[in-house]
């Protein structure tokens, strides 16, 4: 009876065992993913972090260093009552915080962040005092424990934008870059970025074993496979700190830029946004909450406005066109062109200020004449030789190009903005087919598409200086046990003859030192042989930004410089002077005693906290440079004629436009030579 | 006196030696993983009198020690003692009851001196020998009095351990249907209990409609085999094609007439149930046979797979919920109620083809497996001896329990029979409970592993219970009652 049932009963458990194998097969030997997890779970990787290379400015003074700190961290499983007032008093913090803070970690444990086996971050970065006190009682903290992390350490609150900020890396970028976790600390802005890879050394790696509560067990692979870690590279900046923090200082209260290079090197000596920030915000605890105050800053001190920020170049643009202009053989030294109060054309008439006429080349560049570059800017681009406009134009842009212009100069802070410089093509789109000379005139004066960054414009004050070519700007000169970039110390010639540059140095070296008519005579530095060249730019944000690009001296030039001052005025009242103070503190190491009072205007400038800037400065554009006695001004006139009242409004600059296109107003002003 | 001497001899076998071999590599195998379990790569190989493997040396000993004494004594007296052990074990239960200790919150244990046992591990044996001597009986049929008497041995057992809040060994004694199935117990209590499983798991799985389907489905299946067997050759196809009319007609209507679009589960489920009311119709005008079981499957499965849902919801803590839906991957938890079955995965799973080799583990060394050497010593079997290893392993149990089977069915005497089928049955639900879940095929029932699992009580349990069966064995050609 019933004896087939014995099959039945055989054949269930047959089929059990058989599925269990088929099942051990697929978890042992068909999968791969409880390989791994047990990997994860046994085989802990001690990374040994390196410290950060260390950053020096172009005299070995230190900048950036590192600091320790130390993380809190409990293992909540073993964490056993202790004395929380005690604990709350050493670590600085009162009840509710440590409540709140226990409150995270269960938090984390219930959403499955943490387990209570494993070491969890309890409190971030308390410094190094505070560990010392809470190191003395950890013993009796079970459960307690310290882990070390650096920090970065600014020894000066200056140079924020060139040096940039280091951060933890995020989520997505340590998807991208596999070397690093999360937690580990990444440059995210200026040099601490670009030149992550040299500051950052190389983590090192200890393989041990450890059990299911995290406690070691020995070392995996004898050790074999474990690494030290090596300390991230030194960098040197070309950076004069002290020449920096003058810049920052003389730019507060203002937005815009300072840029100084070094022409035969093209080592950047200073680089200045304003406004900008102290970079120690950038650290520690307060980070976040700094970082997001910063970024919400209607000013965008974040911005490296040296790099990032595209400007029309207004006249001291006027210098390139003149050195078109001769390489193209459509004018000479001794052109001249007539000037009544501006260039006019059928009904088509572009303003000017009064000055004598006509100029010769030397001339209009230290007058400033606008009529003079739309003469020789239609020449250029109207050449017979080339046939139509559209081939001159793109002529005239090839040669920007070879200055730098209109693409990245490629320095080695990222993101890098490019400027602009229009092709035909693009006035072929903007303007239809049929557009001409006259259409495009405002780019003879700088204006218009034209927008050059302010390290583009320094650089082009570089290849002035050195005659016809540049070396890439860079901010780092020396890496320990590293090498620059040949990119950084390989000259870049543009096609202009070097006998067009003497001529041009000789029109900004009157424009500073011209017996009358010279519009930059505020950046004159006494013994100093500065060349320079103002520019105004319109804009449609308000008040035209102050421009000015110089060099100095003119033998063996140590300094070139571009100044931006937005929504300043002209440029001959603001960038000027500041060139000139940043070319005597870099020249002479410091700014003499009779011209503190030119710092002190300067200081006492702002454009953007109070709601109207205080006028005053306009109505005396340049003022008189007493140090010269003999220079023609009328210091009588300055003595603080202006106080509170703001002084007579001085009239708009002299020129009105009546004409379409961007208008090039021209600026270089009153000086009292009008 | 002489001559029936030696026909004694004759008839009388010897111990089955390949049980018996069987029996002593699992036994030694075991013994190595759990030195294995408590092997210490720091301390390197120490032997500490102190620790499991040398205690569970000791239960070795006294198993055989215990396999001895039971080999030497006479199969009568586990007929005659049946009753005694039965009722000594149960009142041992109620004394651990009262004065048992608590660990991992079941209160099993029995605490005497340095000794701790655990009673339910010896109510087994008493069970499947009361139950063997039950349908040993001349005479025995499975009439609704027998019934009663088999479930209310079975079942007092169980209730005591169930008061003990220990689930998994109190589910043991329902493989002891096995037993009863091969004696002749209608099948339908095995079918309704798997269906009860099967649509159990599916309640917790899918929403009402599949489940409905799929009950109807099988509803409909097994009258059509109902009818088939029975010579209604054309009720299968005329059911079918009452309830595709239906459903495609619904589904027309709503569609097109009415323009309410339903949901197909409605229109499956429709189409079956009139099939499944034709089926009946049919099955009651020609007055077959099985209608009465055919009721009752659907209706149990029906109140199965609503009770299931709501018991689930509102009966069942959350703990239990929790391990539930783990182990369905409802949830994803590996930290938390499946953290001992992922661990123990990711265990089994890191051993691959080969293993990492005797005391090369590291998973179960460090620590990262949980009752590693009770509940979960499968796990080093897994990672140190690989897919080889385990799959091996498998196999003997497999061919062990297979063994005792074909034993059984040489006995002479049903009492023989049937207690070797308990004790396979005992057997074969230890492993299948506890192997698949440390592949994480069920949910976290802790019961030892016959044989592997660190523990006296369990070790002694199961070698009584497989020396009694081999006393018995030896004299299979007797009739014992």
């Amino acid at each position: 009876m019933f004896e087939n049932r014995k099959l039945i009963v055989g054949g269930i458990m047959a089929i059990l065992g058989f599925i269990v194998i088929c099942r051990l097969l697929y978890v042992q030997v068909l999968t791969d993913q409880y390989r791994e997890a047990a990997d994860m779970n046994s085989r802990r990787k001690i990374v040994q972090y390196p410290s950060r290379g260390l950053i020096f400015d172009r005299n070995g003074k230190l900048l950036v260093s590192n600091q320790p700190v130390y993380d809190v961290v409990i293992v909540p499983k073993e964490v056993a009552p202790f004395d929380s007032l005690d604990f709350c008093q050493t670590v600085g913090i009162d009840m509710p915080t440590l409540r709140k803070l226990f409150a995270d970690v269960r938090l984390q444990i219930r959403r499955r962040r943490a387990s209570i086996h494993k070491p969890v971050t309890f409190m971030r970065q308390i410094s190094d005092e505070t560990y010392a006190a809470l190191q003395e009682k950890l013993y009796r903290l079970k459960g307690f424990y310290a882990q070390r992390r650096t920090l970065r350490k600014y020894e000066y609150p200056v140079a924020a934008n060139v040096l940039g900020y280091v951060g933890e890396a995020g989520d997505k970028f340590i998807e991208k870059n596999p070397y690093y976790a999360p937690g580990d600390y990444v440059g995210i802005s200026g040099i601490e970025s670009s030149f992550e890879k040299d500051l950052r050394g190389k983590k090192g790696v200890n393989y041990i074993m450890v059990d299911v509560l995290g406690r070691t067990k020995g070392e995996l692979y004898e050790g074999q496979y474990d690494t030290a870690a090596i300390s991230g590279r030194d960098l040197t900046l070309s950076l004069d700190i002290d020449l920096q923090s003058y810049g920052e200082k003389l730019m507060q209260g203002k937005t815009g830029s300072i840029v100084a290079i070094r022409p035969q090197t093209g080592e950047i000596l200073a680089m200045v946004s304003a406004p900008t920030y102290d970079p120690s915000l950038l650290v520690g605890r307060a980070r976040s909450q700094n970082f997001s105050t910063l970024s919400n800053d209607p000013n965008k001190p974040l911005f490296n406005r040296a790099i990032q920020a595209w400007y029309p170049p207004g006249s001291t643009f006027k210098t390139i066109n003149a050195l078109i202009g001769l390489e193209e053989g459509v004018i000479t030294p001794a052109t001249r062109y007539p000037c009544s109060h501006g260039y006019s054309i059928g009904s088509f008439h572009l303003g000017c200020h009064g000055h004598a006429s006509p100029l010769d080349l030397r001339q209009s560049i230290q007058n400033s004449c606008n009529a003079y570059y739309c003469y020789a800017f239609r020449e250029i681009i109207d050449a017979k030789k080339f046939g139509s406009v559209k081939v001159g134009l793109d002529r005239w842009k090839d040669h920007l190009v070879k200055f730098g212009l209109g693409y990245r100069l490629g320095i080695d802070i990222a993101n890098e903005n490019r400027g602009f410089v229009p092709n035909s093509a693009y006035y072929d789109k903007a303007k239809g087919k049929n557009w001409n000379s006259l259409g495009v005139i405002s780019l003879s004066i700088g204006q218009g598409e034209l927008l050059l960054t302010p390290i583009q414009m320094a650089n082009v004050a570089a290849t002035i200086a050195n005659k016809g070519w540049f070396i890439t700007p860079h901010v780092v000169h020396k890496i320990s046990g590293g090498n620059i970039d040949t990119l950084y110390t390989n000259r870049r010639y543009t096609d202009i003859d070097t006998a067009a540059f003497t001529v041009v140095q000789d029109g900004m070296e009157a424009a500073v030192w011209g017996e009358w008519g010279g519009t930059a005579r505020s950046a004159q530095v006494p013994g100093i042989r500065v060349c320079g060249k103002t520019g105004t730019a319109q804009n449609p944000h308000g008040k035209d930004h102050s421009i000015f690009m110089a060099f100095a001296p003119r033998e063996n030039p140590k300094i070139a410089i571009s100044v931006y001052v937005e929504n300043a005025g002209f440029g001959a009242t603001w960038a000027a002077p500041i060139a000139a103070l940043m070319i005597e503190k870099y020249i002479n190491g410091s700014v003499a005693p009779e011209r503190k009072w030119k710092e002190d205007r300067i200081l006492a400038m702002t454009t953007i906290t109070a709601p109207k800037p205080p006028d005053a400065p306009k109505t005396d554009p340049d003022k008189p440079r007493e140090a010269k006695p003999k220079a023609n001004a009328k210091p009588a006139q300055d003595p603080t004629p202006e106080p509170a009242p703001p002084p007579a409004e001085p009239l708009k600059p002299a020129i009105p436009l009546p004409t379409p296109i961007p208008e090039p107003q021209t600026t270089e002003t009153p000086t009292d030579a009008q | 006196m002489l001559s029936d001497n030696n026909s004694m001899a004759s008839y009388r076998k010897g111990v089955d030696w390949l049980t018996l071999l069987l029996y002593v590599f699992l036994v030694a195998f075991g013994w190595a993983n759990l030195y294995a379990a408590n092997y210490n790569p720091e301390a390197g190989a120490q032997f500490s009198f102190n620790s499991e493997y040398f205690k569970q040396l000791i239960w070795i000993v006294i198993s055989l020690a215990c396999g001895g004494v039971i080999m030497l004594s006479d199969s009568k007296v586990f007929v005659v003692a049946s009753w005694l052990v039965y009722v000594l074990s149960l009142l041992l239960l109620t004394v651990v009851l009262f004065a048992g200790k608590e660990v991992y919150g079941a209160k099993s244990w029995l605490v005497i001196g340095p000794v701790a046992f655990q009673p339910a591990e010896f109510t087994k044996i008493g069970t499947a020998l009361v139950l063997s001597r039950l349908m040993s009986r001349y005479g025995f049929t499975f009439s609704l009095k027998s019934y009663f008497k088999l479930f209310a041995v079975i079942l007092t057992p169980v209730v005591f351990i169930l008061l003990q809040n220990d689930t998994g060994s109190a589910l043991v004694y329902f493989v002891f249907l096995l037993a009863m199935f091969r004696e002749g117990m209608s099948p339908h209590i095995l079918i309704i209990g798997s269906l009860c499983v099967v649509v159990a798991i599916a309640a917790l799985l899918l929403d009402a409609p599949p489940v409905l389907i799929f009950i109807s489905a099988a509803g409909l299946v097994s009258m059509h085999l109902l009818m088939s067997r029975q010579q209604l050759v054309w009720g299968a196809p005329l059911s079918l094609g009452v309830g595709l009319f239906v459903g495609v007609a619904l589904w027309a209507v709503m569609t097109f007439i009415l323009d309410r679009p339903i949901l197909e589960d409605y229109v499956i489920l429709a189409g079956m149930g009139a099939a499944t009311l034709t089926s009946l119709l049919l099955l009651i005008a020609h007055r077959l046979k099985g209608l009465g079981w055919l009721l009752a499957y659907v209706w149990i499965a029906l109140a199965l797979a609503f009770g299931t849902s709501y018991a689930f919801d509102n009966i069942l803590g959350d703990h239990q919920r929790t391990r539930i839906n783990v182990l369905f991957g409802i949830e994803d938890d590996p930290l938390g109620a499946g953290y001992n079955v992922n661990q123990s995965l990711i265990a089994i799973g890191s051993g691959g083809l080969t293993g990492k080799g005797y005391l090369g583990g590291t998973q179960t060394k460090l620590d990262f497996v949980p009752k590693q050497t009770t509940d979960f010593i499968f796990c080093t079997v897994g990672e140190e001896w690989g897919f080889f290893g385990s799959a091996l392993l498998v196999t003997v149990y497999v061919v062990f329990f297979l063994r005792i089977l074909s034993l059984a069915e040489k006995q002479h005497s049903v009492f023989s029979r049937v207690f070797g089928y308990c004790v396979a049955g005992v057997f074969f639900f230890h492993f299948s409970i506890n192997v698949c879940m440390t592949i994480g095929l069920m949910p976290v029932i802790g019961i030892p592993l016959p044989f592997f699992s660190y523990g006296g009580s369990s070790l002694w349990g199961f070698s009584v219970m497989l020396f009694i069966f081999l006393k018995l064995d030896t004299d299979r050609n007797f009739l014992i009652r």
